[in-house]
């Protein structure tokens, strides 16, 4: 198991300024603090639809890599995405979860079928270009690169456990200045 | 045996291909879809058949919700086409995403077993009379669309709802032709 922030600092190496990343709940709260940036998308408006909003910014920004840092739960919530985005294949989509078996933004509960649930299966199945887990955060960061150069729609499943406790300041999140300033940096390139 | 129709009811007819004039005028890039069997043959069947609008079809309403969300702000247009059971279904993704975040989320929307000529608070089905008030609670605009007169609404509705940054329904009220 990869600790999430040691996990997300490995990526964010790899993350360039013109990269849109949408980042859910816990990871969002992490994420935010490694890699501040206006092309951070964050306001998702209800549970499970990050990776929408992830399909609708990558098929009318094709020239933009979108990278969507989603939750178990979450998916779980719009398990669905994985086919519609299998089928529309954008190649500039990389779809990463985090999977810590856990509800965590609401009390740490399990999620349905914890250990059981085979992620990285379903993506495979819904017809992703490529499929990969990683547990080992050694190898995470030696194929990470790698991986973000090629086309997609590209799933990783990440498991994780808990960087631990946060400040969930829920306006850095939801605040309309976070959404101006995608829009604003959006539009600027 | 094929039911003959009055001259009221045809000139009452709406036609798909009217409605699918307007979402072109309307320079809509993406039709976003779960079939709808009031929409189904007029304007799904053809809509599919056509290079542009891009077609992505989805497998749950809300998602379409999400993904016209994303589209919104890289400036491209889309229309999520569904029946009223899936947009009752996406209510808290329409609340979250369209109505909190001030997006435009343009939709179309069949009324199913909606009886034509019938406004849909009258209708005497539960799913169809509840489909106005629940719009109107959220402050959620929308247009009935009809018959072929109607159709004109369509174009100026996703034109406000994008230069005024809102979500809009227009709803079919009977199977295009």
């Amino acid at each position: 198991m990869m600790k999430r922030d040691d996990c997300l600092k490995a990526l964010a190496r790899h993350v360039t300024d013109a990269d849109i990343v949408l980042p859910v709940y816990s990871t969002a709260f992490d994420w935010i603090d490694i890699r501040p940036s206006p092309l951070n998308y964050l306001s998702h408006g209800a549970m499970g639809l990050a990776s929408s909003h992830a399909l609708g910014l990558a098929l009318g920004r094709p020239d933009k890599r979108v990278i969507v840092l989603d939750g178990d739960g979450s998916l779980l919530m719009n398990l669905g995405t994985l086919v519609t985005i299998g089928e529309a294949a954008p190649p500039n989509l990389y779809h990463f979860v985090c999977e810590n078996g856990t509800y965590e933004a609401n009390g740490g509960h399990p999620i349905p079928g914890r250990g059981n649930v085979d992620f990285a299966g379903f993506a495979r199945s819904a017809g992703y270009r490529a499929v990969h887990a990683f547990s080992d955060l050694k190898n995470f960061e030696q194929q990470i690169g790698a991986l973000l150069a090629e086309p997609g729609p590209l799933f990783v499943d990440l498991k994780i456990v808990s960087s631990g406790a946060q400040e969930r300041d829920y306006s850095r999140i939801h605040g309309p200045h976070v959404r101006k300033a995608f829009r604003d940096a959006l539009g600027a390139g | 045996m094929q039911v003959e129709t009055s001259p009221a009811e045809r000139a009452a007819a709406l036609t798909g291909a009217n409605i699918i004039h307007e979402i072109l005028a309307s320079g809509v890039d993406f039709v976003v879809s779960v079939p709808d069997i009031t929409t189904s043959e007029g304007l799904l069947r053809e809509l599919a058949k056509m290079p542009k609008p891009r077609l992505i079809r989805v497998c749950k309403e809300d998602e379409g919700v999400g993904i016209c969300a994303g589209l919104a702000y890289t400036g491209k247009r889309a229309l999520l086409l569904i029946q009223q059971t899936g947009m009752l279904d996406s209510i808290n993704a329409i609340r979250g995403v369209a109505v909190e975040y001030a997006l435009p989320v343009c939709m179309m929307v069949g009324l199913l077993e909606k009886e034509p000529g019938v406004p849909p608070r009258q209708s005497k089905r539960y799913g169809v009379r509840i489909v106005e008030p629940i719009l109107d609670a959220m402050g959620i605009p929308y247009h009935e669309i009809e018959e072929d007169a109607d159709v004109g609404r369509i174009r100026p509705a996703i034109d406000e709802a994008y230069a005024g940054a809102h979500p809009v329904v227009l709803l079919i009220g009977r199977r295009p032709a």
